[in-house]
């Protein structure tokens, strides 16, 4: 089984709000200093996804990367949780793209590796919220594709996928080759062992540029977007709380309910 | 690109009945295709929806395109998409609009590539610029730290929008419109994947996303027994309860219950936040809420933000306290 998995190095999502700012000329969000980037937490699931597969049945895991500062620390932890190899796309020219220039690069780079039964992505990427490269591989490579994965089953050169849905699963079986796409649902994803942390370390990222997939630069990155962005903004939140208070805790409590009574909502 | 005219929806069909997201749409697409001086038409896709048309048009499309054929009753990436295809092909709408719902967040990223464009996800307004023409897609993005507008130049100009965001037009039964429909054509042999079953969480009680009222608890809440305190407030409210996603993830309660940015969305009059901190990617969730109660023991955490009004304490002293009270004053 030759699986690929495309992650993603977004600002960490779980760093406080607070340091959450944006640079309002250049419409990009500011990485708060002090605070690691991490990989996409979906797309850790992703690798999760990969790894449970190669547990039980073996097989290589091919790790996929876009974008440039790739820390190694961080775009390396796949790679420390058990996946064999990293890519990187990593050029300039691949920067800034929108989910259509994103998906096309790592189209082309998955075209150029060539073997693979599964491509695996997050469902959605912590940073643009958008949710739309993996299916864009999907058509672009013309892949059958299952999205917000929860469980998946191999047999028979066939997936049975588990599928998280508003109101509980339905399940999938697709042919491979196929792209699905994980959700959280499927399980925290697994912690690196100082092994696989010391097998990482002495494991180099093989890099590709445009020309190494056959694309022209200007069809990747910023140049081959489709999606403009006019403005990046935080909504003001009003913040008119009132905090009800009493003598003791419990006693705020009951005062709240009073409160809530008298303004009708109970 | 001036051959392409009008505003369309997908019109999403859950258990045989138009979804709430259908005519919510048709409330945000009227608006659109008015700005533009276009047509307002929706789309149904499906096996044996055909009686829908009537009810499609009493929200206020002004067109019904449907396609009804055995081989749609199930939703299924590869067929959906291909008759998407087909009839955005025949009818070539200005924009498409869909809700990001299970259906749309798998077919408009599909379709839009299928078609060279590009869709933008989860919005929360639409509107034409009046200059460009082109519409402006916000939608939240960082997990809900931020928003961006979007436009894309080219057509059909694709979104999905989140829903129980619009507001619906009234069920007007004595509007007029047109209905037309179109041949699947499908071929079998594309069609890759197959649904074998479809499982539905059982929730016992009220539904989240018809609940008045909803208690949720999050992190804080320590363990599954927190919940217990929860269950019985929101019994005493006839609400339900909710939670955020880290409960789900530590499987304290079932995912059916997370509200958030990838779980459901819900708008109840009330909603009591219990022991959560008010993370965007939650906050996606609730905040359409009409009034959020926040109980928390961080003074600073980000839920207060977002509430009218807030205790800071230990949920395992406030809300017996405040159950009590409650109950004290609906029997009173």
């Amino acid at each position: 089984m030759n699986m690929i998995v495309c992650v993603k190095q977004v600002i960490d999502p779980e760093a406080p709000p607070a340091s959450f700012k944006i640079d309002p000329s250049s419409n990009k969000v500011v990485p708060p200093p002090g605070v690691s980037p991490v990989i996409s937490p979906f797309d850790e699931n992703a690798a999760e996804a990969a790894l449970k597969i190669k547990d039980t049945q073996g097989g290589k895991i091919t790790v996929i990367s876009l974008g440039t500062n790739l820390l190694r620390d961080v775009v390396k932890k796949p790679l420390s949780m058990g996946a064999d190899e990293l890519i990187l796309l990593e050029d300039e020219a691949f920067t800034n793209g929108d989910s259509w220039s994103t998906a096309y690069a790592l189209a082309m780079a998955i075209k150029k590796i060539g073997d693979y039964d599964i491509i695996f992505c997050g469902r959605q990427a912590a940073d643009w919220d958008a949710g739309q490269v993996g299916l864009g591989i999907a058509e672009i490579l013309g892949l059958p594709s299952v999205t917000a994965a929860k469980k998946i089953d191999i047999t028979d050169s066939k997936a049975r996928v588990e599928m998280v849905t508003t109101d509980g699963y339905e399940v999938i079986e697709v042919p491979l080759p196929a792209l699905i796409t994980v959700s959280s649902e499927l399980g925290e994803p697994r912690y690196p062992t100082i092994k696989g942390i010391m097998a990482a370390k002495r494991k180099e990222p093989i890099i590709w540029k445009p020309a190494d997939i056959g694309v022209d630069p200007s069809q990747v990155g910023a140049s081959g977007r489709r999606i403009k962005i006019l403005k990046l903004f935080q909504p003001i939140r009003e913040g008119k709380c009132e905090i009800i208070e009493g003598e003791s805790v419990e006693e705020a409590a009951a005062n709240l309910a009073s409160k809530m009574r008298k303004a009708k909502l109970l | 690109m001036t051959e392409y005219k009008g505003v369309m929806i997908y019109s999403e069909v859950t258990e045989g009945k138009l979804a709430a997201i259908s005519t919510e749409l048709k409330g945000c697409g009227r608006k659109l295709a008015d700005d533009l001086g276009q047509e307002l038409s929706a789309v149904l896709v499906g096996s044996g929806i055909s009686g829908l048309a009537q009810e499609v048009i009493a929200f206020g499309a002004d067109k019904v395109y449907i396609v009804d054929d055995p081989l749609l009753k199930d939703y299924q990436t590869d067929s959906y998409v291909q008759v998407m295809e087909k009839v955005i092909k025949q009818v070539m709408p200005q924009i498409f609009l869909l809700g990001q719902t299970s259906i749309g967040r798998d077919l408009a990223p599909r379709l839009a590539f299928r078609l060279n464009t590009a869709a933008s996800m989860d919005c929360l307004e639409l509107a034409i610029d009046p200059d460009s023409k082109l519409m402006l897609r916000t939608k939240p993005v960082y997990g809900g730290n931020a928003q961006a507008v979007f436009t894309c130049e080219s057509y059909p100009q694709i979104a999905t929008v989140r829903v129980k965001v619009m507001s619906p037009l009234e069920r007007d039964t004595s509007r007029q419109g047109e209905v037309i429909t179109i041949e699947a054509g499908l071929d079998p042999s594309m069609i890759k994947t197959k649904v074998l079953e479809k499982v539905k969480a059982e929730v016992e009680g009220i539904k989240l996303e018809d609940a008045e009222v909803i208690v949720s608890g999050g992190r804080g809440l320590g363990s599954a027994e927190g919940f217990k305190e929860l269950e019985e407030l929101a019994k005493v409210l006839k609400g339900a309860v909710g939670s955020s996603r880290p409960p789900c993830d530590n499987g304290w309660v079932p995912e059916a219950l997370h509200i958030g940015l990838t779980g459901k969305v819900v708008a109840p009059d009330l909603y009591i936040a219990v022991a959560i901190s008010g993370a965007s990617q939650h906050l996606a969730g609730c905040s359409g809420s009409k009034n959020i109660i926040a109980i928390n023991k961080d003074p600073e955490a980000n839920i207060f933000k977002e509430a009218r009004f807030g205790v800071v304490g230990d949920y395992r002293k406030v809300i017996p306290a405040f159950t009590d009270k409650v109950k004290e004053l609906l029997a009173g």
